[in-house]
């Protein structure tokens, strides 16, 4: 958290995969988390070509004061990186200070920032030994929540039940396993 | 309760709230979420939802909706608008009410599908034939996208006439918590101009029309509209300042685009420049009010998604008291906060 959007405390978030990781759905989960504490939310995809393949990335601001611009583009706190142009894209824009979650599994190096946290992942590679490749994301949210020990699991699993609803109950286990692994 | 909502879904669910009982329209991007969202929740309402085979077609089927005397609305992007034009300018004639959501997309041409400001003209200066205007509402968030989405079809009701709710692509997708209060619609009296059949009951006949080879007759009509734009311009025009007595320049923004300058000004402000934000929520009618500025303000800067349209209603509102400069960045990209401080520090000459 800093103080650097229009008011109060304000964290700003990326996070960013190849389409298909779940970059998107992460950053609404994060979105609906903070929301949960009554704080004000935004979360703004990229929209475009890259849909259809390619890179997905999605902007999210929490703050207990007005958000202005939406978008994430310079003095991000907490960069999430699912894949390795998602980290060469965005390292430069972390905020010093800031936080990188890398997911390690396929992101080969560190950071060149010496000015930033740098917290690696397995996230890819513990979700395959769970069974499904699909919830790296669930993994690298648990890494994310590592920083806000004011969520507990519970929360988390509330956010699942209301964003997934009915048809996707039963994953819901699953992804609550994927997220605690990521917390440890 | 608040839910998070992304724009086009949470300006769908307002329409729905506010009774719009008929959605005629065709995909473009980025407003699909619109025809989607209605496809399925304007169904399970019991309400008509129709997927036009064009544009034009769809714009005619809200003139049909619309003179049978029920709330309707169509949405497109900026393309899709330019065919709509035709059919805008017939529902002004006619005196139909009705919601057109445009969520504004790059040109011109078929351009590109990324968010742009580049169609203030074309909903404020209308691209139709004739003598009209339509009110225009330029929310910022996705909670006053449903204000103004509800809002629209009332003033769509009280003064008979085509409304626009106008947000950038970026407004479209992003999400953020709204909540939905209960509506009480403006009641408008359907049996003095619909089409709705007179059951025996009603004793006169109703005539929705716009053509008139009577140039008297026409000329009328065209006084009678423009007694009701110039009800609306005395009434309806909506804005926000935080320009004061001491500030030294103004920044002009609407949309997404005035949360951008937000940020500047509060960077500006901490670099000692003072400065304030007027942020127009109605385009037309254009809110002149907020351009009468204490004498501490030297100059305006107008910040758009575009190479500049907003600025000529700015000049005519300002008219000739203090210069309006203008930064714009157009084709998809968005400015950042440094860039709007930077063209701010430069305007106000100094390098404070």
């Amino acid at each position: 958290m800093n103080n650097s959007s229009s008011s109060g405390k304000t964290e700003r978030i990326l996070i960013a995969g190849f389409g298909g990781q779940g970059a998107l759905t992460a950053g609404q989960i994060i979105a609906l988390l903070h929301m949960g504490r009554g704080l004000n939310v935004t979360w703004m995809p990229s929209y475009g070509a890259e849909m259809r393949g390619g890179t997905a990335n999605c902007s999210v601001i929490v703050s207990d004061g007005i958000i202005g611009s939406p978008t994430v583009s310079t003095n991000a706190d907490v960069l999430i990186a699912l894949n390795t142009p998602s980290l060469d894209k965005f390292e430069p824009i972390v905020a010093p200070g800031g936080t990188i979650i890398a997911n390690t599994s396929i992101i080969k190096r560190g950071t060149t920032r010496t000015d930033v946290k740098f917290i690696g992942v397995d996230a890819t590679n513990i979700a395959v030994a769970l069974g499904n490749l699909k919830i790296a994301n669930m993994v690298a949210m648990g890494t994310y929540l590592n920083l806000h020990p004011e969520f507990n699991d519970s929360d988390f699993e509330k956010v699942l039940n209301d964003r997934f609803g009915e048809k996707g109950k039963a994953l819901i286990p699953l992804n609550m396993e994927a997220m605690k692994k990521g917390r440890v | 309760m608040k839910t998070l909502m992304k724009g086009n879904e949470a300006i769908s669910q307002a329409a729905i709230v506010a009774g719009c009982k008929a959605f005629f329209g065709y995909p473009i991007t980025p407003q699909n979420e619109i025809p989607e969202y209605m496809s399925a929740a304007m169904v399970n309402a019991g309400r008509v939802f129709v997927q036009a085979e064009s544009e034009v077609a769809a714009i005619n089927m809200i003139y049909g909706g619309a003179a049978a005397g029920v709330r309707v609305m169509t949405s497109s992007s900026s393309p899709g608008i330019a065919l709509k034009q035709e059919g805008i300018s017939y529902l002004a004639a006619a005196k139909l009410p009705c919601v057109i959501v445009s969520v504004m997309r790059c040109g011109p041409g078929l351009g590109g599908i990324l968010p742009s400001q580049s169609d203030y003209f074309q909903v404020v200066k209308g691209g139709g034939n004739g003598d009209y205007y339509t009110p225009v509402y330029a929310p910022n968030s996705v909670q006053e996208s449903v204000d103004l989405t509800i809002k629209a079809f009332d003033i769509a009701d009280k003064y008979r006439t085509p409304v626009f709710v106008v947000v950038d692509g970026t407004l479209g997708q992003m999400m953020e918590p709204v909540e939905f209060k209960p509506v009480t619609p403006y009641q408008i009296d359907v049996d003095s101009f619909a089409t709705n059949g007179q059951s025996g009951k009603r004793g006169y006949r109703n005539m929705v029309n716009s053509l008139n080879l009577s140039a008297i007759g026409l000329e009328k009509s065209n006084f009678e509209l423009k007694a009701t734009y110039d009800e609306i311009r005395k009434n309806e025009a909506m804005y926000e300042s935080s320009v004061k007595d001491g500030d030294e320049i103004a920044l002009v923004a609407y949309g997404v685009p005035s949360r951008i300058a937000l940020n500047a000004v509060k960077a500006l402000n901490d670099k000692g420049v003072k400065a304030g934000l007027i942020r127009p929520i109605t385009l037309w009618p254009f809110p002149d009010e907020a351009f009468k500025l204490p004498a501490s303000v030297k100059i305006v800067l107008v910040c758009e998604l575009s190479m500049g349209q907003m600025i000529d209603d700015v000049r005519l509102a300002l008219n000739g008291s203090v210069p309006a400069h203008f930064y714009g960045r157009t084709g998809g990209v968005i400015f950042e906060p440094e860039e709007l401080v930077d063209a701010a520090i430069k305007v106000v000459g100094g390098g404070k």
